[in-house]
């Protein structure tokens, strides 16, 4: 292509530009806004001051004080840990087989389980709630996990990326003498790195933001989420919104660490078995 | 040698029989449950059969709010999903444009209110738009308005903000879908277009949109789901509000079950079940108008 043509391409794609930089201003803006609010005091955010400012000591002191900050961060991060361990090795199994030991009775099953897809949350949360509290697993780890340990998303997820596992290495293994279960531990999982890390990510994202089965089943103060933590700072009659700025900052701030580290993945999780 | 294939088999089926077991009591059990307990009625330590049984069922049907709250979800689900996917694919399209420069980046930044937590997304834009709020102030000053508009207190700007976050936050994550279909589509096709005379406007209806359909009823069916499932904006942007004129479908169930100190597990189950029959008859035609637009 000419020097002429590229300048001339370029000439034909500025409304494009400018479209694209107003859409990626208006996406921006709100999150930058969330990080100089966290650094100013209530008045100054009220009175639309865009600049950083120094109350930021200040808020998170407030913040300390006012709620239980590290306790909260640490039940979020134990909760959606877990759930991605668990979850990923349960529905990562079940993909496997699904996929590599595949006959006409899995496949029935597999389309059963699919259904699951179209049970809404909110259909199955004061069933699952009375189930819990029967247990006695309220306000423990086991109750937010278990509705989602396993689910059809998953499942499909790994089931559709088993489809480039190389049989023959299966069968190489098997001549070997390596049980069923040491292939998917030494083969299968190895193999499948990049379709884990994915799932993780997507995994750890849904947990973190999980907000109506957690308030439904963390009745304990001491056992609730960031989410929840955040939600009640805001709910008061005076909102002091540097504080809650913070708040709303430091629930963020994990989810933003993966988008930033991980987006390839992040992007890859979301589109999950669409390939 | 066939005692080792079933051997296999049955390796096969321990393998997919936690993930399988768990759906069963996670999702299928409790759904069955919800339906028997939509017809019973009393404090849920003492739930006794309804009388007539299918009392919950008309009791709901009369019920005002009720009502609302399937007015309110349907509003939110034909104004947010149609304008947010269209927005969606157009952003796929300029973005798979290789003559584009920042790419990278400007794809970043489009995705980037997916990094923003739910329920933090839900604050951020009660913050902005309220009365005292930077929306307000800007506005005020720059004459638009005279003076601070209480655009969560009043019906129609809230259930409008409800549907700009909601565009705000999920417009990127559906872009997402797009760009990797795209990458499907052979950039070839783009340039035959280009010689044959075709302007950008053709070539996204002719090649870009049936290429993608796929795609397309995918995101629709998830963006469908979504919206009749919304929660977290309804109880953190508008607390429903005001007077319960902006609240969705489950929050007034989670308000009837868990929320408001009365626990109503009979006629609450009842309306989740009836939650669960719209996404599930909405996703059966979403797919057969799919499939025949071949």
């Amino acid at each position: 292509m000419t020097k002429k043509n590229k300048s001339a391409t370029q000439r034909r794609l500025i409304p494009t530009y400018i479209f694209l930089i107003i859409v990626s201003f208006i996406s921006v803006f709100p999150l930058y806004w969330m990080i100089s609010a966290a650094t100013n005091n209530t008045v100054d955010v009220a009175t639309g001051k865009l600049t950083f400012g120094t109350y930021a000591a200040q808020n998170f002191a407030n913040l300390l004080s006012r709620t239980d900050l590290w306790g909260t961060l640490w039940n979020s991060f134990k909760y959606a840990g877990v759930q991605t361990i668990v979850a990923l090795f349960v529905c990562s199994l079940a993909g496997f087989g699904f996929e590599l030991y595949h006959d006409k009775g899995k496949d029935i099953v597999f389309n059963i389980l699919l259904l699951a897809m179209m049970v809404p949350a909110v259909a199955t949360m004061i069933p699952l709630f009375k189930m819990m509290s029967s247990f006695g697993l309220l306000n423990t780890v086991w109750a937010f996990i278990l509705p989602t340990i396993s689910t059809p998303f998953l499942i499909m997820m790994f089931r559709q990326n088993s489809r480039n596992f190389p049989v023959d290495i299966l069968e190489a293994a098997r001549i070997d003498g390596v049980s069923e279960f040491g292939i998917f531990f030494r083969m299968y999982m190895p193999v499948m790195k990049s379709t884990y890390a994915a799932a993780a990510v997507i995994t750890f994202m849904n947990a973190w933001n999980a907000y109506m089965w957690p308030k439904v089943v963390m009745t304990d103060n001491r056992a609730q989420t960031m989410p929840m933590l955040i939600a009640n700072l805001a709910a008061g009659y005076t909102v002091d919104y540097g504080v809650l700025m913070m708040g709303v900052l430091f629930c963020s701030i994990p989810t933003m660490i993966i988008f930033f580290v991980l987006q390839k993945q992040f992007a890859e999780g979301i589109t999950g078995s669409v390939k | 040698m066939k005692t080792i294939k079933r051997k296999q088999q049955l390796a096969g089926w321990g393998f997919l029989l936690p993930a399988s077991i768990l759906i069963a009591i996670m999702s299928f059990y409790p759904i069955l449950q919800a339906i028997f307990m939509s017809f019973k009625t009393g404090s849920s330590a003492n739930l006794q059969w309804a009388n007539p049984l299918t009392y919950n069922y008309s009791r709901m049907f009369k019920d005002a709010l009720f009502l609302r709250s399937v007015g309110n979800t349907f509003l939110y689900l034909i104004i947010q999903v149609p304008i947010m996917l269209i927005l969606a694919i157009l952003l796929a399209q300029l973005l798979n444009n290789k003559d584009l420069k920042f790419r990278g980046l400007f794809r970043t930044m489009v995705f980037l209110p997916c990094a923003t937590a739910l329920v933090s997304y839900s604050l951020i834009f009660k913050s902005l738009f309220a009365t005292q709020g930077l929306v307000n102030t800007i506005l005020v000053n720059l004459g638009i308005f005279e003076t601070n508009y209480n655009f969560l207190g009043n019906t129609n700007s809230a259930r409008a903000i409800i549907i700009i976050a909601l565009i705000w936050r999920w417009t990127g994550y559906n872009m997402v879908f797009y760009l990797a279909g795209l990458q499907n589509i052979e950039y070839s096709v783009y340039e035959a277009a280009k010689i044959d005379g075709a302007n950008s406007w053709k070539t996204f209806w002719r090649i870009t949109v049936p290429l993608l359909k796929p795609t397309i009823i995918m995101t629709v069916i998830m963006s469908i789901n979504g919206t009749l499932q919304l929660f977290d904006e309804s109880v953190n942007l508008t607390s429903g509000g005001p007077a319960n004129s902006t609240i969705t479908m489950s929050h007034y169930i989670y308000n009837n079950s868990f929320g408001q100190g009365v626990a109503n597990f009979g006629y609450a189950s009842a309306m989740s079940f009836f939650v669960f029959v719209l996404v599930a008859i909405l996703s059966r035609i979403s797919m057969k108008v799919g499939d025949k637009r071949d």
